[in-house]
Parts: structure tokens; C-alpha cells; sequence
């Protein structure tokens, strides 16, 4: 807790103060999203009801009135904003049912897959990293510079396919059709709701290009942190090696890998629509790109805003974290 | 320091060549060195030019990607006769697979220009337009990246889909607005951040206080010394426009059918993955080799204009 430029103010509250400014800033954030989301969407050519088997007149005039779709699209506006303001994300098309509820069942579906290959780039990320940095110039670092670099550089749709190609179909050890998580959440503890035959293929699409920017990163700040004079010095101390490089040069290495976070959030985001699209997985991207095909109005608003929400509220976390990790981080 | 290493940092001065290289022919050489980014531009140069060729003499595209429907051999494996086998309509997918390569050029260089063009005018306003316009402008941009960027570019993409309207009418440009729209965000940033912290440099000053005029101060001291890290970024922004061209022809919100963009023929193949593996391994591999290479060329023009970054 050293002085900070804010004289008085304790780091806590200085802290506290950054933190509730930025929550401020989402406010008007996320309304210009909805509001570009909500022109934009409505500028998409062809309405809801336009479909290849005409309906009769009086059923889209009804249908229309049903959605409140027959007012100015100023008024529609209005009334979408005020609806969101009370939490009320509206019904969509499709079914009847209230968009809040069918993200809800969307997001614990995409949410498992996110966390999932979270946790698999981080793992196999920091792992790689590490041991490419403790073996630099190795053979070990080769492998490792070399899947961070086509990790990198490779679509996860493209990965999905060869993977499908390969261990589906040739070799047939997984299965690819539909999300092998359990539907409900308190099925999570229950190990029969989980098939692992279906989970791999999703999880390992969605978590290379994570992977591979954590070990790129974590890499680079290994071999800087390896070359700072508390390591020689720990080292010279007699530290046992694995003490050195798990307690001071690990650690230490990690704070630039946390920046990582926010973009890893954004990746994982834009993933789950390619990657849930290709293993029909239920989740909210699928659920964004079938809104769109079909002019889902409130449920395109819902999914975009729901993303947006996400993705700022992960860099706002990760900015915190910075700040909490390394004290000399000050944010004035 | 070994010998070796003072060898190659005197040639990187100049010492050797006997003459004195510009930050320019600095940069070239040092990207001439650089093996990977070399290969990778190399390997660009021989696919853009096979891929040209193919739109343009008929040996080396050997069928029509569109029109050519052999009924007698549907989903076949690669075989001299077609060189990357046929798809489930009995089209060439060696003729298919180089019409898409150069579309995807067409549009991650196309996206790229219209970024560029964006990206400058809106850095450059918020840096010396005053502190209004700044405000203005970069707030304008942080919405721009609080979008998810697939998201926001499957929206602009069904917004033009369809559309008559002059010039937009064609949906390769209609593509390329609706990837650029997102895109530009990057080099907006990096064109304010770079023209701010240049505005405070002394040789501005200098050429200032010599009486330059402002346009001329921008244009002549200012725009040539943030080059270096637009044009990595410019690099970088391709390989990131054809995968969200790819992406967008995957999920269906691609070029309408019958175009072989490559995100298509994948998403195509793998429609019928189970029966023929060929059509969808090559078009696959095309996009993967693109932008690799594209990659790699970025990350060697970074290390050649940032030589601190080394």
C-alpha cells in the first residue's frame, strides 16, 4: 500500500473509485450498442413474417400487433429501451418464449464450452510456455514456438474440420453432433449428465487459439522475468531450481498473461459462434446466428447485448485484477 | 558479445555495404533476413500467382469453377484428371479452390484499403483536431470495440445483403464494408497514439518553428514517421479479414451461392464430409496457408521497422 499520487486517498479507495467510473462508462456503452444493434437490425432487408409460404393478411397484421411491430420505429425504440430498463428483454419469435429464458438456457450450455477451453488454454498455454522458456533454443522450444505460432494463425473452423476429419470420422473416437454437457444445472455434479466423447472435439476447437496466445505470451515474459537479478539472486541463495521457477520466475511471469484475459474473453466469444455452429451446440452463438437468419428481432437485441455485456465486463475485470497483482499499476 | 553477433550487427549498420541505408532499406534488409517471413512471402507470391493465372488462361484452370458439371464423376478423390478431386455437383475442385484463394485476396487486401482509410482519417482527426473532436472520436471507437466483432459484422453484412443501391450492389464490396467497419478500430488507435506522441518530438517542433505550414508538418514529418507500426498492423489485418470472410461464408452469411469463396467450399465439404473428405481437406488448407503466411510476413515486417523489439 505505497503512496499513490491521489495524496490522501488510500489505494483501496482510489481503487474503489476507478472501479464504480468504469461501471458508469458501461451505462453509456452498452446503450449505444442496443441502439446501433437496435437501427441496424431493423435496417436488415425483409421483415420477420416475409417467408417464402406467404401468410395471409390479417394473421401478420395480428402478428405484428403481437410484437408491437405495427408502431413507428421511433415508438418501438423507445418502448425497447424502457423494456430493458425494467429487465424485460422481450418475446421472441420464435415460440413465444421470453428471450431473457432462452439466453439463460443458451449461455449454460456456451458457458460450460467457455470455461471448459478456458481452463484447457490456460493449462496447456502456461505449460507450454514455461517449458519453451526454460528450454530456449531447445527442441522443446521449437514444438512449443511452433504451435503458439500456428495456434495463432489457424481458423478454428479449419482446425474443426481436420479434427472431425480425422478423429471422428476416420478414427471414429468421438462423436460430434450436439454438446455432451448436462442440459440442467443441477445435473452438473452428476457425472452421467457429462459425455466426454462429445465434449473433446468442441473444447479443443475452441481452446487452441487461446492456447496459443497465452504460451506465445507467457514465453516472452518467462524469458524476461528469467533474466532479472532477484532470480540470480534467489539462485544464489541455494533455492532449490523448482522453487526459483515456480515461486519467483512462474509468478511473476503470469502478470503480463492476465492482460490476455480480456482479448481471450473476446476470442472465446466470437469462437462459440463458429464453434457451436459446426457441432450443432445450443448455445447462445448458434442461437445469435439463427436469430439473424431469421430476423429474430428481440432476440438479436438480447444476444448482442448479452455478448457486449460480457466482453466489457471482462475487461473491466481484468483491468482490477491488473491493478491487484501488481501494486504498481495505478489508475488515477 | 561473439564475434559472430558483431559481424551481423556492424552489416545491420551499414559498415560493410559502405554505404549508409535509410530506415527503409534498414527494414528490407533486415526482412530479408528474416527466413520464416521471407518463405511465407514467397509462398504468397507463387499461390497469388497460380491463383491469377487460373482466372485468366484456361490450362491452368483446367474446368470452369461454376459451369463445368461432370455427372460422371461426382465426389471423386484427387486423381490426375482432377488434380483436387470434385465436389457432390461433379464441379473441379482445383478450379474451385484457386477462385476462391483469389477471392479471399481480393477481399482480406480489399478489407485492408477501406481500413486503412477509415483508420487514418479517424486517428488522424481525434490527434489534431482538437479536444472535442478527440472526445468525439474515440468514443466512437471504444463503441466500435465493445462490439463483438463476428457479431457486429454478420449485422452489416445482412443489412447490405441484397441491397441495390450503386456500387454497394456488388456483394464482394458489400463484404468487404461489413469487415472494415468493425476493423478499423486498430489502426485508428495506433494512428492517434502515434501522431500524439510525434506532435511532441523535436524535429516537429523544429520543422514547425521553421514556419512549415500544419498540412505540411502532418503530411511531410508526421505520416512517413508512423508508417512503420500502420503498415504491421495493415499486415496483421488481412490474414484477420480472411478469416472473417471464411467465417462468413461457413456460417451462410458468406457471397450467395454459387461463388467458391473458400469459406463455402468448406462449410460445403463438410455438409458432405462423411462421403468425400478431398472437397472440404483443400480449401481448408488454403485458408490455413494464407494466413500463415500472412502471418508471418507481419511478424517479420514488425521485427523489421521495431528493431527494438528484438
Amino acid at each position: 500500500m505505497g503512496p499513490g499520487p491521489a495524496g490522501p486517498h488510500t489505494w483501496v479507495e482510489v481503487m474503489t473509485a476507478y472501479a464504480i467510473r468504469r461501471v458508469l462508462w458501461l451505462i453509456p456503452v452498452l446503450w449505444a450498442v442496443a441502439t446501433i444493434t437496435f437501427f441496424l437490425m431493423h435496417a436488415v432487408p425483409g421483415g420477420p413474417f416475409t417467408q417464402d409460404r406467404s401468410l395471409p393478411e390479417s394473421i401478420i397484421t395480428a402478428l405484428n400487433r403481437r410484437y408491437n411491430l405495427d408502431e413507428p420505429l421511433w415508438k418501438q425504440y423507445l418502448h425497447y429501451l424502457w423494456n430493458i430498463l425494467h429487465g424485460d428483454l422481450g418475446l421472441s419469435f420464435r415460440g413465444d418464449r421470453d428471450v431473457s429464458v432462452l439466453i439463460r438456457d443458451g449461455f449454460f450450455v456456451t458457458a460450460q464450452l467457455g470455461i471448459l477451453a478456458f481452463l484447457v488454454a490456460s493449462f496447456f498455454g502456461l505449460a507450454l510456455g514455461v517449458l519453451s522458456a526454460l528450454n530456449q533454443n531447445g527442441p522443446l522450444d521449437y514444438v512449443g514456438v511452433f504451435v503458439a505460432t500456428v495456434g495463432a494463425a489457424l481458423p478454428n473452423f479449419i482446425l474443426a474440420t481436420f479434427l472431425i476429419v480425422i478423429f471422428a470420422i476416420n478414427l471414429g473416437w468421438f462423436q460430434i453432433l450436439g454438446w455432451g454437457g448436462p442440459e440442467h444445472v443441477g445435473d452438473l455434479w452428476n457425472v452421467s449428465a457429462w459425455n466426454v466423447k462429445k465434449l473433446v472435439l468442441p473444447v479443443v476447437s475452441l481452446s487452441f487459439l487461446p492456447m496459443a496466445y497465452i504460451a506465445r505470451v507467457t514465453r516472452a515474459s518467462m524469458l524476461e522475468v528469467l533474466r532479472q537479478d532477484y532470480i540470480r539472486t534467489a539462485q544464489a541463495k541455494g533455492l532449490a531450481e523448482q522453487v526459483v521457477i515456480m515461486r519467483h520466475a512462474v509468478k511473476n511471469a503470469m502478470i503480463p498473461v492476465l492482460t490476455l484475459m480480456g482479448p481471450i474473453a473476446a476470442v472465446l466469444v466470437t469462437g462459440s459462434f463458429i464453434v457451436e455452429n459446426i457441432y450443432s451446440i445450443p448455445g447462445v452463438g448458434r442461437q445469435f446466428v439463427e436469430a439473424v437468419q431469421r430476423r429474430d428481432y428481440a432476440m438479436i437485441m438480447g444476444t448482442t447485448l448479452f455478448y457486449a455485456a460480457i466482453v466489457a465486463v471482462a475487461n473491466l475485470v481484468v483491468d482490477l485484477l491488473y491493478a491487484v497483482v501488481d501494486p504498481r499499476v495505478r489508475y488515477g | 558479445m561473439q564475434e559472430a553477433e558483431l559481424i551481423e550487427r556492424a552489416e545491420l549498420e551499414g559498415a560493410f555495404v559502405g554505404r549508409e541505408r535509410g530506415l527503409w532499406g534498414d527494414a528490407f534488409y533486415r526482412l530479408s533476413r528474416n527466413r520464416l517471413a521471407m518463405a511465407g512471402l514467397v509462398l504468397l507470391f507463387v499461390v497469388a500467382g497460380i491463383a491469377a493465372a487460373a482466372a485468366y488462361i484456361d490450362t491452368v484452370q483446367r474446368y470452369d469453377p461454376y459451369s463445368d458439371q461432370i455427372y460422371t464423376a461426382l465426389q471423386e478423390a484427387p486423381s490426375w484428371g482432377h488434380f483436387f478431386g470434385t465436389d457432390n455437383l461433379g464441379r473441379d475442385n482445383w478450379a474451385r479452390v484457386w477462385a476462391g484463394v483469389s477471392i479471399s485476396l481480393q477481399i482480406g487486401i480489399g478489407t485492408q484499403i477501406v481500413v486503412l482509410i477509415i483508420g487514418l482519417t479517424v486517428g488522424a482527426t481525434a490527434a489534431l483536431g482538437g479536444r472535442f473532436t478527440d472526445n468525439v472520436m474515440m468514443r466512437l471507437t471504444d463503441v466500435t470495440y465493445a462490439f463483438p466483432d463476428l457479431l457486429f459484422i454478420i449485422l452489416m453484412r445482412s443489412v447490405l445483403a441484397g441491397r441495390d443501391w450503386p456500387v454497394i450492389s456488388n456483394p464482394k464490396l458489400q463484404i468487404i464494408l461489413a469487415i472494415a467497419c468493425v476493423n478499423w478500430t486498430i489502426i485508428a488507435r495506433l494512428v492517434r497514439g502515434q501522431m500524439l506522441s510525434l506532435a511532441e518530438r523535436d524535429f516537429v517542433l523544429a520543422a514547425r518553428a521553421l514556419g512549415a505550414s500544419p498540412w505540411r508538418v502532418v503530411i511531410q514529418h508526421m505520416l512517413p514517421n508512423s508508417l512503420g507500426p500502420v503498415i504491421v498492423a495493415v499486415t496483421f489485418g488481412i490474414p484477420i479479414a480472411i478469416f472473417a470472410e471464411a467465417a462468413l461464408g461457413f456460417i451462410g452469411f458468406g457471397l450467395p451461392p454459387p461463388t467458391a469463396s473458400l469459406g463455402r467450399l468448406v462449410s460445403d465439404g463438410y455438409a458432405y464430409v462423411q462421403v468425400n473428405y478431398w472437397v472440404v481437406v483443400f480449401p481448408a488448407a488454403a485458408v490455413a496457408i494464407l494466413m500463415l503466411c500472412f502471418t508471418f510476413v507481419g511478424d517479420g515486417l514488425r521485427d523489421a521497422l521495431d528493431p527494438r523489439s528484438r
